[in-house]
């Protein structure tokens, strides 16, 4: 075990897959010389030149396509956008190309690419350079989505998704670079796909946290436990297509109570969908509404003060969770 | 009235050996059967959507394809029947997909726009005008990266110039030397608006000049000199590893699609260009250089209408894909785990713990079968849908995966 933070988690996997790998190879926008705008793809180009390690113009419809059509011929992708906002640009091919020519080709080809960028806000900067579109993401069939918020998750995770034969839109966050976390040694850490974490276990609320709000649902958990002796059980879905509901469906059949916490827009939203899947599949297990907390409904203001307030706190879960007690049938 | 950029007669350019003559034009023929055939199925409603016709464009299509070797990449547009079977995709698989039968190119899945033929390297068949171009330039720089010389040939009209894709293609293509060779198929029209009306700079072959990707014109109606044209910008791609473009002035004698009642242009300009039709003036050519004869020149027309009623024939005996199958090739499963894949809402009963294969039983299927009669009843001789179903255990992989070995982890 290794204590690293997340960005030296996601370069390790990236380079220990890169060179067991030859096919795997890296673009994107400064992804090489400049060491990555995030200091991700720090030394990688150093280790695996200009062939594996492209820096790319800004053209991100293009660089997707590029990749999708790489993977068609035979080499495994790796696509770093800058953020998430920029996806926007190269949703036709992501949405159009790599999640449907699979399907629509009758599996002829494949397309073994991952596509990695940080979303997500509170940093002040804007409507357009805050978004979390991991509900729009998930809601695409053919495209796997994966949403770590520890190191060692985001490591095993993408190197998951290095090696799956589908396309993946990897999820991560400017805000949890830097967050350190306990990483197994060695270059065979995997996690698989479909397989949520329990990171708390309790009797009384289930708390479901996406990505940075992961974080604030421990932290809400602990205010539960300390000043309201509610005991909430906390879960990181880790990957949201495939979804492990299973857990979340268990953790329900105990606690009976659920609560979901994302920092995206709440229509059609992750805590929409998981909302809707769970009162399908455990409608008699609920005792309460399902209570989700999301980002406001707003584009992102750039006022401190404003921004903060559209954010998710652990304050407003904790508030959600005692609803669903308060609310107990 | 526009003309074709070409640079002197035909007649100024020698014929290959006469066997390869006879094979171009025949290619050149079963396309056009093939078009005017999909046509008249699609009247019929037995083709559906949308139907983009390559009638007139035969000359571009069999003088580029009949110059590629077998290894190189051909991608193209929507309009992309005749480059398919150009490249060697039977005709009847062809015709079974447009039908959306079980042993369509496709099994169904694509449809028109979308044939593809991974065996022959015709990689697709796209709807998203200009949405090729980037899928061009990654095909090309597998061949860079893995340092083998075939080439990728990128077809695309006029109107997909305009597009976002080009401007970032070209730029991306010039500036990492990708072997490509950039064919736009300039047939006049961008669906309904004349090049003029869509285009600042109507001489496509300069279009790209500025982003790093120089150009010529070719004369896209004979496939004599479009073979030409290709076969040295093939050479430059592979052997200077840089991308060029090539315009092809062709004319497609029916509308965009199917269902077009091409108000945007005169009859009398459409029936000038039939004048100039590339298959009877190859033919009429070989005629003259004593290559053809009446006789088979005929005999040649029967071949090649025999084939295509037979592909016709074919693709309706090919059966309606089994309504199970609606999941397939969604997903490469193999190393991954159980999860909820895809889920199925499609009837009022949960289904726990589904995985996108979903085996319909009881209600379940008689909602899809209720689902499915809108699309009319199911056709084919032979196999039933449902019979195809097999046993799939819990655990077992949907479809036939090269994903690696399964995984222990728990």
């Amino acid at each position: 075990m290794s204590v690293l933070r997340m960005r030296e988690a996601l370069r390790d996997a990236m380079a220990e897959e890169m060179r067991r790998d030859e096919s795997v190879y890296l673009m994107g926008e400064d992804v090489g010389v400049f060491q990555g705008a995030f200091k991700v793809t720090e030394g990688l180009l150093d280790e695996f030149g200009e062939k594996r390690v492209r820096d790319t113009p800004i053209s991100e419809n293009t660089i997707v396509g590029t990749g999708v059509g790489s993977a068609m011929g035979g080499l495994r992708p790796i696509v770093e956008l800058m953020t998430v906002n920029f996806s926007l640009l190269a949703f036709d091919q992501i949405i159009n190309h790599a999640a449907a020519i699979p399907y629509m080709f009758n599996g002829q080809v494949k397309v073994p690419m991952v596509i990695r960028m940080p979303g997500g806000g509170g940093h002040q900067l804007g409507p357009t350079h805050s978004h979390s579109f991991e509900a729009m993401f998930l809601q695409i069939p053919g495209l796997l989505v994966a949403s770590p918020s520890k190191p060692a998750d985001a490591k095993g995770l993408l190197k998951a998704s290095i090696r799956d034969d589908n396309p993946v839109i990897f999820i991560e966050h400017e805000t949890l670079y830097g967050v350190r976390g306990d990483v197994p040694d060695g270059d065979d850490h995997v996690i698989r796909f479909g397989s949520a974490a329990i990171t708390r276990e309790g009797g009384d609320v289930t708390i479901v946290g996406i990505l940075r709000m992961a974080h604030i649902a421990e932290q809400a958990a602990k205010t539960l436990s300390a000043e309201h002796n509610v005991e909430a059980e906390v879960i990181d879905p880790r990957t949201l297509r495939p979804l492990d509901l299973d857990t979340i469906l268990e953790s329900v059949e105990k606690t009976n109570r659920l609560v979901i916490v994302e920092e995206g827009w709440p229509h059609g939203g992750v805590g929409a969908n998981i909302a809707a899947l769970v009162q399908e599949q455990a409608f008699d297990q609920l005792d309460a509404p399902i209570q989700r907390v999301t980002g406001a409904d707003v584009p992102m203001p750039y006022s401190k003060r404003l921004e903060q307030s559209a954010i998710p706190h652990a304050e407003h879960v904790v508030s959600a969770a005692l609803a669903t007690t308060e609310g107990a049938i | 009235m526009k003309t074709a950029g070409s640079d002197g007669s035909s007649a100024a350019r020698p014929l290959p050996e006469p066997e390869l003559c006879l094979e171009l034009l025949e290619m050149m023929a079963l396309i056009r059967r093939f078009e005017e055939e999909a046509g008249r199925q699609y009247q019929r409603a037995k083709a559906g959507g949308f139907l983009h016709l390559a009638i007139g464009e035969e000359a571009t299509i069999v003088g580029t394809t009949s110059v590629m070797r077998d290894d190189d990449y051909l991608i193209g547009t929507y309009r992309t029947h005749g480059h398919a079977i150009a490249r060697g995709t039977d005709p009847k698989n062809v015709m079974a997909e447009l039908f959306g039968r079980e042993d369509g190119t496709s099994r169904g899945r694509g449809g028109s726009m979308h044939i593809f033929d991974a065996e022959h390297r015709f990689m697709g068949g796209y709807g998203i005008v200009g949405g090729n171009l980037p899928l061009a330039a990654g095909l090309a720089l597998g061949s860079d990266y893995n340092g083998t010389d075939e080439v990728t040939v990128c077809m695309f009209g006029d109107g997909a110039s305009n597009t976002g894709n080009f401007g970032e293609t070209m730029n991306l293509a010039a500036l990492w030397r990708l072997p490509i060779v950039f064919l736009l198929e300039n047939n006049l029209y961008g669906m309904g608006t004349a090049v003029e009306r869509h285009s600042a700079v109507t001489d496509f072959s300069k279009k790209a000049e500025g982003l790093g990707v120089p150009g010529v014109r070719a004369d896209g109606m004979d496939v004599i000199a479009m073979r030409e044209v290709v076969t040295e910008h093939l050479r430059i791609a592979r052997e200077e590893r840089r991308p060029t473009l090539v315009e092809a002035f062709t004319y497609r004698y029916r509308g965009h699609s199917a269902a077009d009642p091409e108000v945007y242009r005169s009859r009398e300009e459409v029936e000038e260009w039939r004048k100039k039709d590339p298959i009877e003036a190859f033919a009429d050519r070989l005629e003259a250089e004593g290559v053809l004869d009446t006789s088979s020149r005929n005999a040649m027309r029967e071949r090649v209408d025999a084939r295509v009623l037979d592909a016709v024939e074919f693709a309706d005996a090919s059966p309606e894909p089994p309504l199970d199958s609606l999941y397939d090739n969604l997903y490469v499963l193999g190393a991954q785990g159980p999860g909820w894949y895809a889920v199925d809402e499609r009837a009022p009963r949960a289904f726990p713990g589904e995985r996108e294969a979903v085996h319909l039983e009881g209600q379940a299927r008689e909602l899809a079968e209720a689902g499915a009669a809108y699309g009319g009843q199911a056709a084919g001789a032979g196999r039933k849908p449902g019979e195809e179903v097999s046993d799939r255990d819990e655990g077992e992989a949907v479809e036939d995966s090269e994903a690696g070995e399964p995984d222990e982890e728990s």
